[in-house]
């Protein structure tokens, strides 16, 4: 066991746990975090996916211990309200079918549109194509992204 | 899953209850006089089949019996019950029942949340409603007729007054109870406001906020966290493990071998390890050495084979109508051809999971996400050797279904290692256990040989059906129903049955059967209306045209579906060379479907682009959720036609999304969806679009490519997407 601090959704938590110990499980088993989700542990479906310093990062692929220092925001601190742009697309669009991949998209999505606030539906399939997602939601991805793209736009002008 | 025909009309006779609770809020349920009597004889407090309950402060409840999938049916069917009282939908609160009798059943699949429950919820509305207007009659001291319901309000037409249900409750309670066939209850679209309306699910705000819904998010203090190792080889038993050295590794505080039974639905042997995190059980599994026992040496080399050598025998007769032989001899055209799919897997993307928890008197409470949780109660009891009434099951949202959870393995699994351990555990599969230990879609092989008339018409189909099961019988979803299509659409007709025996586990996977054999059918008809010379869609209308005896589908509510399809599709429209349309039509679960699929082709390369869509379920209750369905199912089947499980020494070669690659986004068709809102009862949406997209977009496949796609996965045809 180690100790190790790690800053989740503005706060700091310290915890213990076996060094090689991936962050999803910090957040699962030990935080109770259990938004971000387990599919298939090596990589390459995106349910776990968190943002680290703004950019998506695969949870189940990275020690916790390696996290130390580093902004890690799940989908319990994207907004505790669901009001940031892409929940409120998503629950509009009425993306979720069964919901399990839907924190991984949720996340990834607000990466790509942090980086590009406009993304045409190519840069949409290209951000995209690490979440799987297998009740076929993707159509509504892509129009809930290009719907977050407007409230945040009219966020962006209103303020 | 059956295929049940719905049959208009109240079919079984239903009850209305009020009752005013001591905090003053209406209960208004529908029960049935089965589960009234269950309820009676056991002394037990009355719970309705649903109910809708009306609170002091104007919150209206509705109680979700079923468990949700992402079917949609945690919002669908209190939409009906919204609808019927005439309240605000945003007024309304959904609360999801945990397993018990008196609800009746409690389960997903076979498409029947919608069927089952119309007649209930709109009783419960409606029935809800006829009390408060008279309440407000009887207020005011005015005749009923005059009172007209609005937005959660009564209000008397000619004095204008009005009163919010929430006033008219004490009054509500005191009055006599309507009998059913009183109330008017809403059938037709043009009679609705709500229903057909666009209605984002009720559980919408937690996943997008990450609270906990699913099973893996079940947390109980003190919980345990647990992995559970199975022979690759179905069924093989413990003969060795070196769990002494397991039980000494870090966090873990558990392993002992389970001996287990030998039913493939059951608890099967195995090692279980339980750690204080589930990472730390699934650490101590890379160490852990199991020597297995097993007799089962499956392999899908071996499958092939064997179907090969089957093929060339008759087969059992299931059913034979008119000459077809010698229809054969004497038609114009004979066309042949055979058709393969492979198994495949559920892949639901939360892998099996159950939480258990064991109170020393011996009580169990589980939290299970399962598709049929009763199943799953009698499974534990029986295997436990504990009393059914000592096991608590609360049902939780599921991450995908598919049929994959109408068996309950991983809940007996939870349970037993729970009273090994006396108290709570999370037994959570690896995505490897999910991918190897699953109730796989079984494979097939389709012999067809049909023969054309000189006007061009198939007057005879000769079927041999090669497929899986044990002592000659066909397994868990491998059967075909001797009725299915095209029996009935010619007058010579003949289908065989050969069964390679196995010992791989199969069970129901969306649209049983269906979702697999529609695709050679569909495809078969292409090749006929081929060398028959004719249009898919003209061939189609005429196969559609007359029937022999019972038809086999509504052939009207079929053919307006394919006509739809086409005619939003611009079938027949001039095409670039590289491009191609294709169509199927399927019926089944009390569903209408028609796909037309448009490809690109790249050489070898395709891509779908987009999916036309006609539908018949009868009313659209969600238009979202209704076109989830029709959206999530193009492209599962899509998804599926690139994928295959295979076997080798009795056990699952694929284990995870590396090599069981589903469909990712840039991969993914648009798809346009039309329904034909007839005033037929409604019937489910979770399986009718999938068969018909499969053989829609192969189809199209071959008018891009002129490669006929006859074995799946689309590889096996030289195919890529």
């Amino acid at each position: 066991m180690i100790r190790i601090n790690l800053k989740i959704n503005g706060s700091i938590h310290t915890l213990d746990v076996p060094p090689e110990m991936p962050l999803l499980w910090a957040l699962r088993d030990k935080l109770n975090l259990v938004g971000t989700k387990y599919s298939c542990g090596i990589g390459i479906c995106g349910s776990c996916t968190v943002l680290v310093n703004g950019n998506p990062l695969h949870a189940c692929a990275v020690p916790a211990s390696a996290m130390a220092g580093k902004e890690i925001i799940t989908i319990e601190g994207l907004s505790p309200d669901g009001s940031h742009p892409v929940q409120k697309a998503w629950n509009d669009e009425d993306v979720p079918q069964c919901g399990y991949c839907q924190a991984g998209q949720i996340l990834t999505a607000v990466a790509l549109l942090a980086r590009n606030p406009a993304p045409s539906d190519e840069d949409i399939d290209v951000a995209m194509s690490g979440n799987l997602c297998r009740c076929g939601t993707y159509p509504r991805i892509r129009k809930a992204i290009k719907r977050a793209a407007e409230y945040a736009s009219r966020e962006r002008g209103a303020s | 899953m059956k295929t049940t025909e719905q049959k208009p009309g109240l079919s079984r006779r239903a009850f209305l209850k009020v009752v005013i609770m001591a905090s003053g809020s209406l209960m208004i349920g529908v029960t049935k006089a089965s589960t009234a009597t269950i309820a009676k004889a056991a002394g037990e407090p009355w719970i309705p089949n649903l109910y809708v309950r009306i609170d002091r402060d104007g919150r209206i409840t509705i109680v979700s019996k079923n468990p949700e999938a992402g079917q949609g049916v945690k919002t669908a069917l209190p939409m009906v019950v919204a609808e019927c009282l005439e309240v605000d939908w945003k007024t309304v609160h959904v609360e999801q029942a945990p397993l018990d009798d008196r609800y009746g059943r409690q389960v997903v699949g076979g498409s029947r949340g919608t069927p089952d429950g119309w007649d209930d919820l709109r009783i419960a509305g409606a029935g809800a409603l006829y009390l408060l207007t008279a309440a407000a009659a009887r207020k005011w001291s005015v005749p009923a007729s005059q009172c007209i319901a609005r937005n959660g309000s009564i209000v008397h037409r000619p004095s204008d007054r009005s009163a919010r249900y929430e006033t008219l409750l004490d009054i509500a309670a005191g009055l006599p109870v309507p009998d059913v066939s009183e109330l008017k209850l809403k059938r037709r679209p043009g009679e609705f406001s709500l229903l057909g309306s666009f209605v984002p699910g009720v559980d919408n705000p937690k996943i997008v906020t990450g609270q906990p819904l699913f099973g893996c998010d079940i947390r109980i203090d003190g919980m345990l966290y647990a992995i559970y190792e199975k022979c690759p080889a179905y069924g093989g038993k413990v003969r060795s493990a070196n769990i002494e050295e397991i039980a000494k590794l870090p966090g873990v505080t558990h392993a002992f071998v389970v001996e287990g039974t030998q039913d493939l639905t059951g608890l099967l042997p195995g090692v279980a390890i339980v750690a204080k995190s589930w990472w730390e059980a699934d650490s101590a599994r890379r160490r852990l050495r199991v020597t297995w026992r097993s007799g089962h040496t499956d392999s899908t080399i071996d499958y092939d084979t064997k179907a090969e050598g089957l093929s060339r025998e008759a087969g059992a007769t299931l059913r034979s109508d008119g000459h077809v032989e010698t229809a054969l001899e004497s038609a114009k055209t004979v066309v042949t051809a055979s058709y393969y799919y492979p198994f495949v897997s559920h892949a639901n993307m939360e892998p099996q999971n159950c939480t258990a928890l064991y109170h020393e008197s011996g009580a169990m409470e589980l939290w299970a996400p399962s598709q049929n949780p009763k199943a799953g109660r009698i499974l534990i009891a029986e295997t436990l050797g504990i009393p059914e009434n000592s096991i608590r099951v609360n049902l939780t949202r599921i991450g995908g279904g598919f049929g994959r959870r109408l068996v309950n393995d991983f809940m007996v699994e939870a349970a037993w290692i729970a009273r090994e351990i006396r108290g709570a555990v999370q037994l959570q599969w690896s995505r490897e256990d999910d991918m190897r230990h699953d109730f796989y879609r079984p494979a097939a092989w389709h012999h067809f040989t049909a023969g054309i008339n000189d006007r061009n018409s198939m007057i005879a189909f000769d079927h041999h059906f090669v497929t899986f099961g044990k002592d000659g019988r066909p397994a868990s979803g491998a059967g075909i129903p001797s009725g299915h299509y095209p029996a009935g659409l010619v007058p010579h007709f003949r289908l065989r049955r050969s069964v390679i025996e196995t010992n791989v586990p199969t069970g129901p996977w969306r649209s049983p059967g269906h979702s697999a054999y529609c695709w050679a059918y569909q495809s078969f008809f292409d090749e006929v209306a081929l060398a028959a010379g004719r249009d898919p869609l003209a061939f189609r209308l005429d196969l559609l045209s007359k029937s022999y005896g019972k038809p086999p589908l509504d052939l009207t509510r079929t053919r307006a579906t394919l006509e739809l399809a086409a005619s939003k599709a611009g079938w027949g429209r001039k095409l670039d060379d590289n491009r191609g349309l294709g169509m199927a039509f399927h019926f089944d679960h009390g569903g209408f479907v028609s796909h037309v699929a448009e490809v690109v082709a790249d050489g070898s390369r395709v891509k779908v682009e987009k999916v036309y869509s006609a539908v018949d379920v009868g009313p659209v209750i969600n238009l979202s959720g209704a076109k989830n369905q029709v959206e999530g199912c193009v492209i599962d089947a899509l998804s599926t036609a690139q994928l295959e499980i295979t076997f080798a020494n009795g056990a699952a070669e694929q284990g995870n999304f590396d090599n069981y690659g589903l469909l990712r986004i840039n991969q993914s068709p648009e798809v346009e969806c039309h329904f034909l809102q007839s005033d037929n009862p409604p019937s489910g949406l979770g399986e009718p679009p999938i068969a018909p997209a499969t053989p829609a977009i192969t189809n199209a496949i071959f008018a891009a490519t002129g490669t006929r796609i006859r074995k799946l996965p689309l590889i096996r045809s030289g195919i890529r997407i």
